[in-house]
């Protein structure tokens, strides 16, 4: 009897075993359809190229974009020779310990430049990493202040969240859209806290009328009602959402059940909202919003990644998946101004990169002419869109 | 007008979690163990829904009898696998073990319907039905989520209290070994426990999603843990106190969201549960239960 | 000497066991650091702090037996605090290890005086319920961190809730920043002094187990009525368990701030507090060297899945249930008991 069941416990050891070489086995599957995670050839004539970002968890969608992203521009730019990239993602499940973790894993790889990390916290942590590492580390979308602050060698691809921010209040004001304004936003969340800072800020200074300013939080992030009915009572003419889409679309189901629609006006997390699967897009006409790229443009480079991106992973990208992709082309822009070899040990990549990023322009899928100045904050202006239609059209 | 709004509001969000603690409770309150993965059958159950409905196109009610299947075997497998081995080891135990499916069931979720967010088709339409000249509204899915509620309540009561299954698993409840020794097959007993609560999860996961129609990998996690809050808040056990516990969660979220502030509702309503368990130690329907020396 | 070994009791030797291994770890880690890779030597500060935290909520969970869901809002307390006291004393105490410990006791003040409050309320409840009101304390402090505002200046400490109405002085530095939580956090743990935190939690928690006191908080775990029945003060002796754990988690709290440059509240959230207690039921009720090993080995095994990529957190979660089961599995237990030796049946369930 009592070997009969350390038998089957060998049995489950067993299939522990197994469990694990299928998995093995499985992971090499979607690898063998990815060069991108397979170098390009032996070591030594790839840039290494890392980033993490949250793969599972709540914040997955973010983090599998940007990987989707930059594989596909990797693999581009791997197929047309010259510079080769190797390129790694780990998972940080959208948590600054374990970004460290994942930060740390890319360096045993011996990673050579870095895509720091795709949410604005994690990144914070890393990039402290990489700055006393002398890593070169360029984030697809960490938009947060305190992610560039102090480190010479951190860049970021997207809009600083506070510049975000003064931008639509100014775009607010100027286009006359509203007087009186209600925020909802986010408040455990960096990235929400620090556009709806900066936009009350600005708002005040541009005589904007704040009525309302409610807020939700990850617990209890599927009811709007109160928060919509305060912005509806206090009379708020246009509607303020520095969020991710996936918030917004309830907003926008729940108001209209409650037969309010008042202008909307979102910020780059916005972007993604038409792509939800099922989603109508009713709801969402006449939201504005400001973002740095359009899945719709006719624009032919865009097109082609919409493209290829849809063929590979089944789905239309967002700006993350934009932002990553422009990340890898601007990395081989430089790598190739400054004539790097893939030979070259991270630091003296760091230095040659600093040089470079501060002095070039890039024209990328997010933005035409962009720079980057010593901060490594860059400087590109956002697109104004309205939906009109079930599709972006562009604002004047 | 407003305060009458805020309460409707509250009760669509508290027949909610009435309804997802209606299930938590009949394997929290038989069993006697905390499921931590029942929010994520919760999701399973949305999902199928999900796919029945606007991929393959199946009339609502056949997509709920579905996902009400799917859990009903999800629940029953898990069981076997992962908890009938640690019937005789301590309850934490058990409560691990759960934690690990509710890591699994996520997981899974997110390599087989990856992480974008779906939006559901919702089951009962978006239609409301308004009273006093349009002041105030009440949405078809609160109205069926309510009576769903009500009708679950009298079936689990009655089912519970008079059948023959119900009341073996009363007595599971009460004491395993002495139900063992009158002739109650235990295992089966807990097992189908564990099929209803699951099948209840589905149903849970249905209206949860009309309700608030976004569904990704990890819907389930916070409303199971509310759910579960209610479930305790009501009185471990008590079918009608589910009920109450999930109703009055969401009218206390709702008023303090309303009336004292949107950044700090959620340490309101966990700071009147510890009030109200203080006065009244178990749970607001609980029965206390008097120590024998 | 060895006749000294002898007459020590069962629990006495385990104890010793306890410290030297640990002693031992830490100085094969110190002497292989050239050669442990970057990942591993990144975990080891935050293993030491879950480590702690894990021996901590065994004193509430095993030795005390009552559970505990809101663990790491205590570690949420001693981290917001001590990094606010060590940056505040930044100017002041130029010695980075001297800041850090005085933050950790700082900390662990802090964590203190929330489990004495958290404990009046709590201690009155049984099971569940008590459990249900710690998961609220949980979140209720998440939300509060999620709203507080701290800043210093030249006049000292500010704070305000809600909204940022701190209003510095010219020079001051906002050191909490509502959901910005800290940021530009002087990394100044070490794996030494996280080492050391480990040592003497396991002074403080093996000396309150083998105390008159610890007997008392015991015999109220195994018969509360019948402790109380021989004139054992049962709130005091829940109490001091409870804010003992309070406050060794609280400075583990400290410690696993300091290593990051940057910690939010919504990190202390329910599931840090569910980690913890896997580590304890994993590791054993009661069995604190259990919980090192339970804490370590759960800590490192998401890092060494990475390379099933996509996977991983799926084998991680076939792996934590098929550790339950087999460790629960009858005859794996009398084997392992057999290897071991004879072991007391109750602290290994």
């Amino acid at each position: 009897m009592m070997k009969k069941k350390f038998m089957s416990l060998m049995l489950v050891m067993a299939m522990v075993l197994s469990l694990a070489a299928c998995g093995a086995k499985k992971e090499e599957a979607p690898a063998s359809d990815a060069p991108a995670s397979t170098p390009a050839a032996e070591s030594g004539s790839a840039f290494k190229l890392g980033g993490t970002g949250p793969l599972t968890g709540g914040a997955a969608i973010y983090g599998t974009a940007a990987k989707n992203g930059a594989t596909i521009a990797v693999d581009e730019i791997n197929a047309m020779g010259g510079i080769q990239f190797d390129l790694k993602y780990e998972d940080d499940t959208h948590d600054a310990e374990k970004a460290v973790n994942a930060y740390n894993a890319l360096k045993d790889w011996d990673m050579q430049i870095s895509l720091g990390s795709v949410t604005s916290k994690p990144c914070e942590a890393t990039a402290a990493e990489t700055y006393a590492d002398r890593i070169f580390a360029l984030t697809p979308s960490a938009s947060s202040t305190a992610v560039t602050e102090g480190k010479d060698n951190m860049f970021q691809m997207c809009f600083m969240d506070p510049n975000q921010g003064s931008a639509s209040a100014q775009y607010i004001a100027d286009k006359a859209l509203a007087t009186k304004v209600a925020v909802i936003w986010k408040n455990d969340d960096v990235y929400s806290k620090g556009i709806h800072d900066t936009f009350t800020a600005k708002a005040n200074e541009l005589g904007l009328e704040i009525v309302s300013d409610t807020t939700f939080a990850d617990g209890n992030d599927t009811d709007f009602s109160v928060q919509l009915s305060g912005a509806q009572t206090n009379g708020a003419d246009l509607v303020f959402l520095p969020m991710y889409y996936q918030p917004a679309s309830l907003i926008f189901a729940q108001a209209s059940s409650m037969n309010y629609a008042p202008k909307w006006f979102g910020v780059d997390g916005m972007d993604g909202i038409l792509t939800m699967e099922g989603f109508d897009p009713a709801l969402a006409e006449g939201v504005m919003l400001l973002t740095p790229f359009n899945a719709d443009s006719t624009d032919e480079r865009t097109a082609s990644f919409v493209k290829a991106y849809q063929e590979r992973f089944n789905e239309v990208p967002n700006q993350f998946a934009a932002d990553a992709y422009d990340c890898v082309y601007a990395y081989k822009q430089a790598l190739e101004a400054a004539g790097c070899t893939p030979d070259m040990s991270a630091s003296d990549l760091c230095d040659k990169m600093v040089e470079q990023f501060t002095s070039m322009s890039f024209d990328g899928l997010t933005g035409e002419g962009m720079t980057w100045d010593a901060s490594g904050a860059v400087s590109k202006s956002p697109k104004g869109m309205v939906i009109e239609n079930g599709a972006y059209v562009g604002l004047d | 007008m407003t305060f009458l709004n805020f309460l409707i509001g509250g009760i669509s969000l508290g027949s909610i979690y009435a309804i997802i603690a209606l299930g938590y409770t009949m394997v929290y309150g038989i069993a006697k163990m905390l499921n931590f993965a029942h929010g994520d059958v919760i999701m399973v159950g949305a999902y199928i829904c999900f796919y029945a409905i606007s991929r393959f196109s199946l009339p609502p009610l056949v997509g709920v009898l579905l996902a009400m299947f799917v859990c009903t075997v999800l629940g029953m497998v898990v069981e076997r696998l992962a908890y009938k081995p640690l019937r005789a080891a301590p309850s934490l135990a058990v409560l691990i073990t759960a934690i690990g499916v509710s890591y699994f069931l996520q997981n899974a979720a997110l390599l087989l319907w990856s992480s974008n967010p779906k939006v559901f088709p919702s089951v009962v339409g978006t239609g409301k039905v308004a009273l006093f000249g349009g002041e105030l509204t009440i949405t078809h899915v609160t109205i069926v989520t309510i009576v769903s509620c009500v009708v679950i309540m009298l079936a689990l009561t009655w089912f519970t209290g008079k059948t023959k299954m119900g009341k073996a698993m009363r007595a599971c409840s009460e004491d395993k070994g002495a139900a063992q020794l009158m002739g109650i097959n235990v295992n089966a007993t807990i097992s189908m426990t564990f099929a209803i609560g699951s099948g209840l999860a589905a149903i849970a996961g249905v209206l949860l999603c009309s309700a608030y129609p976004t569904l990704v990998p990890t819907t389930g996690s916070m409303p199971g843990i509310k759910a579960f809050t209610a479930a305790v808040f009501g009185g471990i056990g008590s079918i009608p106190g589910a009920l109450l516990g999930g109703l009055l969660l969401g009218v206390i979220e709702i008023f303090a969201k309303a009336y004292i502030s949107t950044q700090l509702s959620d340490a309101i309503v966990f700071a009147v549960l510890i009030v109200v368990l203080l006065v009244k130690p178990a749970g607001l329907l609980g029965k206390q239960i008097r120590e024998k020396v | 000497m060895a006749n000294k070994l002898k007459t020590l009791s069962k629990t006495s030797r385990r104890n010793y066991l306890t410290y030297v291994l640990v002693i031992l770890a830490y100085l094969v880690l110190q002497l292989l650091s050239g050669s442990l890779s970057s990942s591993l030597k990144g975990m080891l500060v935050p293993i030491c702090a879950y480590v702690v935290m894990a021996i901590s909520l065994n004193l509430t969970v095993g030795i005390l037996g009552e559970l505990s869901l809101g663990h790491a809002g205590f570690m949420s307390v001693g981290a917001f605090t001590g990094v606010t006291a060590a940056v505040a004393l930044q100017g002041v105490i130029p010695i980075a290890p001297l800041r850090l410990a005085i933050g950790m006791v700082v900390g662990a003040a802090f964590a203190a005086l929330a489990g004495f409050l958290i404990g009046i309320p709590v201690l009155r409840l049984k099971g569940d319920y008590l459990a249900i009101v710690t998961l609220a304390f949980g979140e209720i402090i998440k939300s509060i961190f999620n709203n507080l505002y701290v800043g210093m200046d030249g006049n000292g400490l500010h704070f305000s809730l809600l909204s940022d109405s701190t209003d510095l002085a010219e020079g001051g530095k906002l050191i909490i920043g509502g959901p910005m939580g800290i940021g530009g956090i002087q990394k100044i743990s070490t794996f030494t002094a996280g080492f050391l935190l480990v040592m003497i939690t396991l002074v403080v928690v093996f000396n309150l187990v083998n105390s008159r006191s610890g007997r008392a908080i015991m015999a109220i775990r195994d018969n509360r009525i019948a402790a109380e029945s021989v004139g054992v003060n049962i709130t005091k002796y829940k109490m001091m368990a409870f804010v003992t754990s309070a406050a060794l988690a609280g400075s583990a709290g400290t410690l696993f701030a300091m290593n990051y440059s940057t910690i939010v509240a919504n990190k202390f959230d329910f599931n840090t507090s569910i980690l913890v207690l896997v580590f304890v039921v994993l590791g054993g009720q009661g069995n604190m060297l259990g919980s090192i090993v339970a804490a370590a080995a759960l800590t490192i095994l998401p890092e060494a899945l990475r390379q099933f990529a996509d996977y991983r957190m799926l084998v991680y979660a076939i792996v934590l249930i098929l550790v339950m089961l087999a460790t629960n599995n009858p005859s794996f237990k009398s084997f392992w008991s057999r290897i071991t030796g004879k072991r007391d049946k109750k602290e290994a369930a």
